[in-house]
């Protein structure tokens, strides 16, 4: 009933067909280039180019609905309070002040506030749609496979997996408890007060911890039956062969981070300033 | 087909010799750190190579532990201080690393759904080779032998989810294949299966015995299924001791398995009752080919003719067809339920065309085979899953438009693991939360908690943390719980899944005890024994739709019907045919009735407090 909230999708596009290493290389390079460049220029072609990617993945928005809207919330929240707190700081970072509204106090709308908070917004969208896009079209033990393979020991890249794992697991388990609590009259919904609301919530995260609990207990020691981390290292059953595409890729995800690199000693700084004095 | 295994020449411990008798523990004793008394005292077992056993006892004896010993999680994982001998293969599993030992010995856990580590078939049961660093070309040959040896081969690509209990068990039992072992070690293989996939189980399981010349110990409290193919030893344990080493035979002549908590096959049981009690000589362990003297068939067919009036069977209100005044307390009316799967697989039709009526104070049976759409019934009369098609009507009232708050207050839905419902510390906090979530003063809280603790015999434990009950009082306080509530209808899911026969007994007693104040119960239950000794009418669910509405006993005498909702015959059955009785429903409830009157003669009234 439930879609995950982040997981893979299931649903093979072009995306699907690269390895988890060369698609976990590119997804580090764009969240790279992106924390490194204010270039608003550069930033929304990194947007685009993510925007193709989802487009070519044949992810849909709907697989990904949860987590979208938590994310389109912080975003306007994080808009929202950098205008509240600093609504000069636009100006003060490019030199310049051209008004659009006079607010109350300080609180005037400026053009070179805009451009920030628009590089601000710009960062969102050049950088999450890859990481989502990376989790959605990479299977989970691939996913494992490949960030052992960029250097991350197995046995924090397994745990990883393994959480993924147990995520459709433990959502179908809180759903039948919160049923379960709910049919005894615990109501969870708006119609309550806060507090009734928060005790409830904790009377259904109780028994799914403890079980959570009990899982993980029989889970290690199934591992630990079956050798888990008695090795240095490990093979892994699900590892794709690099192809073209795959080194295609990588020197794709090399050419985001240069090109953030050559932004940065062309604009002479971090920003591109088109107020600039 | 058994491979030498290259790697096992290596080290001193596995010489010859050792490699004859895999097991071997004199006195050996075990205290787990957290508990003051021992687990296992003074084990004295040897278990050669090539042979077959279980090992049974009630819950709580000590066969789990000697499992875990055997296979290193006793003291590796689980600490605790050991005395006397243990050797497996030679070697000591609580000195070896546990990779060591389960080079040699497997090791398939209880609950498989929870030892599932990879995302489908074939990475779960190539799991230990990466761990060994087997290079990646090399695995799928591998993976595939496995997976054929465990019959799951045309499955390699599948999800856990996707797979029945059955399966996933095979995908363990895969699991630990993929590394040549010697011995196979299975904890409760039953426990999780309905009877059919239980039986196929135990076929797997001896085709990896004999097929392959593998060591087997097989730990489980269901006898009965467990002989459905042959074994070579019995261990009857009790009190972290062994009571009995002994042939099958000898075993069920004998009168120790009942005297230890767990029900000797049914066939034995009927012939004991008969007074007709077999000899180890006639073979008791092989119904088909047990051999049964003249005078015992006629002592048989003479207990069956002589039954008494048995008043507690088929009451008044029971046999009375649903009258059109009466209220039901439940009206399924062409019920049916479209669950919806995330992403881009396909919705799975539950249920379709339910129609039945169930009266007040009705203790109803819900069987058929896991995966068959009971358990979505439930959930639907519940209000945990909307009907997409047809009317739900509970106590005359169309439940569609419900709240599941409201739902609650007039079907209380008890699950199979209580641990999903308990959320407080304390025993009476757990039975007044719901109490208070619905706004009731304090004095009627007061009222009915009292009255809930009296009916569930929980009124000594009733300032208990929660954490200090067993299983069974667990069981009892969810029940509690949801009974508070007044609701009309009980319904239980699988209410003895994993019980041993004692626990058994006595929650079905104590549900029969609720059933005769006034609620009305349904069961939800694979055990086809179950509903004949308490109910008097089924509902027969196959493939979501409902195929029968009637008597148990009547289910079991339709072989067409018990073979397509994958239900499974009992002994008493066979035993009918072997003494010549034309009706074996009538052996059936001359059965139920004899064993439940013994039973309530022994009933110990102190039960409960442990």
């Amino acid at each position: 009933m439930t879609a995950p909230l982040l997981g893979y999708v299931e649903r093979p596009g072009l995306l699907h067909t690269l390895t988890g290493t060369a698609k976990l290389v590119l997804t580090i390079a764009m969240v790279l280039a992106a924390m490194i460049s204010f270039d608003v220029r550069f930033l929304a072609a990194l947007g685009v180019l993510s925007m193709i990617g989802w487009a070519l993945s044949r992810v849909r928005l709907r697989d990904l609905a949860t987590v979208l809207w938590i994310i389109l919330t912080f975003m306007v929240l994080n808009n929202l309070l950098i205008f509240v707190f600093a609504p000069g700081y636009g100006s003060e970072l490019l030199g310049a002040r051209h008004v659009i509204v006079d607010g109350p106090g300080r609180w005037d709308l400026t053009q070179e506030q805009l451009f920030y908070q628009l590089a601000v917004t710009l960062k969102y969208f050049a950088m999450l749609p890859a990481v989502l896009l990376f989790v959605a079209t990479t299977r989970p033990p691939e996913f494992a496979s490949s960030l052992h393979r960029i250097g991350v020991p197995y046995k924090v890249a397994f745990a990883v997996s393994l959480a993924l794992r147990f995520i459709p697991d433990i959502q179908r388990e809180m759903r039948t408890i919160s049923q379960a609590q709910q049919a005894r009259g615990l109501d969870i919904s708006r119609k309550v007060g806060l507090v009734t609301r928060v005790r409830n919530v904790v009377s259904t995260l109780m028994p799914l911890l403890l079980g959570s609990l009990d899982r993980i207990e029989t889970v290690s020691s199934a591992m630990e039956l079956r050798g888990f981390g008695r090795g240095r290292g490990r093979t892994w059953y699900d590892v794709k062969p690099m192809r073209t595409r795959d080194w295609v890729t990588i020197l794709g995800a090399a050419a985001v981070v240069a090109a953030a690199i050559v932004m940065v000693v062309v604009d002479g700084g971090r920003y591109w300033n088109p107020f600039g004095a | 087909m058994s491979v030498e295994n290259p790697r096992s020449g290596g080290s001193a411990t596995s010489d010859r010799p050792d490699a004859e008798v895999p097991v071997r523990l004199r006195d050996f004793s075990f205290r787990y750190r957290a508990q003051s008394e021992p687990t296992l005292r003074g084990i004295d077992l040897t278990v050669r190579r090539g042979e077959k056993i279980a090992v049974v006892g009630p819950s709580g004896c000590g066969k789990s532990t000697l499992l875990a010993a055997l296979n290193g999680l006793v003291p590796h994982v689980h600490a605790g201080e050991a005395s006397g001998s243990i050797e497996v293969f030679g070697t000591d599993p609580g000195a070896a690393p546990i990779i060591e030992t389960s080079r040699r010995v497997g090791t398939v856990l209880q609950d498989s759904s929870s030892q599932f580590v990879g995302l489908t078939v074939a990475e779960d049961v190539a799991f230990s080779l990466e761990n060994q660093q087997v290079p990646h070309a090399q695995m799928p040959g591998r993976v595939a032998e496995a997976a054929r040896a465990a019959g799951i081969a045309d499955h390699l690509d599948a999800s856990p989810q996707q797979l029945s209990g059955g399966q996933k068990q095979r995908v363990a039992i895969a699991g630990v294949l993929v590394d040549d072992v010697e011995m196979l070690l299975f904890d409760e293989p039953l426990a999780m299966l309905d009877p059919a996939a239980g039986r196929a189980a135990v076929e797997l399981i001896d085709d990896l015995h004999r097929e392959q010349g593998r060591t087997i110990i097989v730990v489980e409290h269901r006898l009965e299924d467990l002989l459905h193919r042959p074994l070579d030893r019995i261990v009857l344990m009790d009190e972290g001791r062994i009571i009995a080493d002994l042939p099958p035979d000898a075993l069920l002549a004998s009168p120790l398995l009942r005297e230890h908590g767990i029900r000797p096959p049914l066939h034995v049981e009927a012939l004991r009752l008969a007074g007709a009690q077999v000899t180890a000589g006639q073979h008791p362990a092989d119904l088909p080919r047990m051999e049964l003297s003249s005078a015992q068939r006629e002592a048989v067919r003479t207990w069956v003719e002589h039954a008494p009036a048995d008043p507690s069977r088929k009451s008044a209100t029971a046999a009375r067809p649903p009258s059109d005044v009466e209220v039901p307390a439940l009206d399924l009316e062409c019920v049916g339920a479209i669950l919806r799967r995330p992403g881009a697989s396909a919705d799975v039709r539950a249920l379709r065309g339910i129609t039945a009526r169930i009266r007040r104070g009705e203790m109803l049976g819900v069987i058929g085979s896991n995966g068959a759409g009971k358990s979505t019934l439930a959930r639907v009369i519940s209000g945990f899953e909307k009907a997409t098609e047809g009317v739900v009507r509970i106590a005359g009232a169309d439940a569609a438009s419900w709240p599941l708050a409201e739902h609650g207050a007039h079907v209380g839905f008890v699950l199979q693991e209580p641990g999903q419902m308990l959320s407080q510390p304390l025993l009476e906090e757990e039975i007044r939360l719901g109490l208070r979530a619905r706004g009731l003063d304090a004095e009627e809280i007061e009222r009915r908690t009292a009255r809930v603790l009296e009916v569930t015999d929980l009124r000594p434990m009733r300032s208990w943390p929660i954490s200090a009950l067993s299983h069974g009082q667990r069981k009892r306080l969810s029940i509690a719980c949801v009974l508070a509530l007044e609701p009309e209808i009980l319904i239980l899911d699988e209410p003895t899944a994993g019980q041993d026969f004692a626990h058994y007994s006595e929650f079905m007693d104590f549900l029969a005890r609720i059933n005769a104040e006034g609620t009305t119960i349904l069961l939800i239950t694979h055990d086809m024994h179950l509903a004949l000794e308490y109910t008097d009418r089924v509902l027969v669910i196959s493939d979501g739709e409902l195929l029968a509405d009637t008597d148990p006993a009547a289910v079991l005498t339709d072989e067409a019907l018990a073979e397509r909702a994958d239900l499974v015959v009992t002994g008493l059955f066979t035993l009918a045919r072997r003494c010549g009785i034309p009706d074996p429903i009538a052996l059936v409830h001359r059965f139920v009735a004899a064993d439940r009157a013994e039973r309530s003669l022994r009933a110990d009234p102190g039960e409960g407090a442990r």
